[in-house]
């Protein structure tokens, strides 16, 4: 039976460990408050993993998208190109891109991030691009009529005001980043996925891995919302 | 770097149309057209019984919600609460609470469907220009048929965005269905022990089809339901004028 199979091909040796007095508890699969206090070390190298692996993919997604909206901005005949091209990147399941780079890049992080800053790319080339089309035309004309070239204007003028989308298309990548990350296992590379996909039927593994998925997402969109803060400090931050 | 992976590719392409022996239970054949189909019938199973049960879920709290223009706050950040939802532990979640099987497979993949048609049928709605709603009011039309035969056909274009995302989500979550013990094309995938470094790859390869495939078709029929007559003014605003149009204002 090729379910059973799953079970036991497990690469990461992760032992229950019954902690003291609440023996029953585990080996029954429950939710077990006291196994999680004193196994929570287990979980902080993964746990790491998981925000390496977000910050790196999310970071070269940025520069990518960044570079890709600058230069559509100016020879606008890209953008078809561009969207419909990071439109297939974002199509394809992160799940099988790890696997159709496999012959390419092997297992390990560099697979993982590789798939993973690809699924950023859509998210935040839109975000800019729609962020420079909200630009005020009289903000350009102004621009212009203090004597602005177009990298002056772009730099100065356009990308500042451009500025909130911007990082809301980060936000949205970044959540939807860590929470892809968790299937980065099957790359190889690690993160939270690791202790679920090692003890699936353990309820307080999965309750607290998930969880500390969700808490990390939550901790990085509200960086990016006191980021915005701090940078836009005209508008106020409207939810994405 | 050597040319190594045009070999790789090249079995996994034997994999998928002539098969092969199984690494593991010793001469059972695996692999194949016919493994092929019936694992990609099991995905779309999974993926159109989820999408079907979202959209039951999620389109009419959406659709009622931004016709009244009330529950901006609940229905946009429950989209922004759906993206953090990491899909291997809501998996593994509904595995250790309710058991494997295709009806916790689909649950699973329900919550991943459910927040992006919310937010975007609300959206889509609520975005609807007030004027044209005004006007349908005021040539007399039930508040049922200015949802019907206004609200609607322009909301599709945000709708069906909704619609393809969940798509996608629910597609590519799918792939990790044999952990809940539904053999998805995930299979060859997972279960490497039995197809070897061919049948992932190939598995790999039918799992980024199907997924595309199933984008570009809702592409269409987006295209499909969306009213003439608002797709000819964006164009007419996207497109400068054109050279031989210049000739048409001869007197």
């Amino acid at each position: 039976m090729d379910f059973v199979l799953i079970a036991q091909s497990t690469a990461d040796e992760f032992t229950r460990d019954p902690g003291s007095g609440s023996s029953g508890c585990v080996a029954n699969d429950g939710i077990c408050p006291d196994w999680a206090i004193d196994n929570f070390d287990r979980y902080v190298t993964p746990a790491l993993e998981h925000i390496y692996l977000t910050v790196v993919s999310v970071g070269i997604g940025f520069a990518v998208a960044f570079l890709l909206a600058v230069l559509a901005h100016r020879q606008r005949w890209l953008i078809a190109p561009i969207t419909g091209a990071t439109g297939i990147l974002y199509t394809i399941p992160s799940f099988a891109f790890f696997f159709l780079l496999l012959p390419f890049t092997g297992r390990g992080n560099t697979t993982a991030i590789i798939a993973l800053s690809a699924y950023t790319l859509q998210i935040i080339f839109r975000n800019i691009m729609a962020g420079l089309a909200n630009v005020p035309e009289a903000a350009k004309d102004s621009g212009r009529g203090m004597g602005m070239t177009g990298r002056q204007l772009l730099w100065r003028v356009e990308l500042p005001l451009a500025t909130p989308e911007l990082i809301a298309g980060l936000r949205i990548a970044t959540v939807s980043t860590v929470a892809l990350a968790t299937l980065a296992v099957f790359a190889g590379a690690g993160g939270l996925g690791d202790p679920i996909y090692a003890d699936l039927t353990f309820k307080t593994n999965i309750i607290l891995a998930g969880g500390l998925c969700i808490l990390i997402a939550l901790a990085f969109d509200l960086l990016l919302v006191g980021i915005q803060k701090l940078a836009v400090p005209w508008r106020a931050v409207r939810p994405v | 770097m050597s040319l190594a992976f045009l070999s790789s590719f090249s079995d996994a392409f034997q994999f998928i149309v002539d098969g092969q022996q199984s690494l593991t239970t010793g001469g059972r054949e695996v692999g194949g057209p016919q493994q092929c189909w019936d694992l990609t019938m099991t995905h779309l199973e999974a993926t159109f019984l989820a999408l079907g049960a979202s959209l039951l879920v999620a389109l009419p709290p959406g659709l009622f919600l931004g016709h009244l223009g009330r529950g901006e706050t609940f229905a946009v950040s429950f989209g922004n609460a759906g993206r953090a939802v990491p899909e291997l532990a809501l998996i593994a979640f509904c595995f250790a609470f309710l058991g494997a099987g295709m009806l916790p497979l689909v649950l699973a993949l329900m919550v991943l469907g459910i927040p992006p048609l919310l937010t975007n049928a609300f959206v889509g709605m609520r975005q609807v220009d007030r004027g044209a709603v005004e006007a349908a009011r005021g040539m007399g039309m039930s508040e049922l048929g200015i949802v019907l035969k206004v609200e609607l056909p322009l909301a599709v274009p945000t709708i069906m965005s909704g619609v393809r995302t969940a798509t996608i989500n629910i597609v590519a979550t799918a792939t990790i269905g044999p952990l809940i013990g539904v053999l998805t094309l995930g299979d060859f995938i997972i279960n490497r022990n039995v197809y070897g470094d061919a049948g992932v790859l190939a598995g790999a390869i039918l799992v980024a089809l199907l997924a595309v495939i199933l984008e570009l078709s809702l592409a269409g029929i987006q295209s499909l339901l969306t009213p003439k007559g608002t797709k000819v003014r964006a164009a007419a605003g996207d497109i400068p004028t054109r050279w031989w149009r210049r000739e048409t204002t001869r007197a």
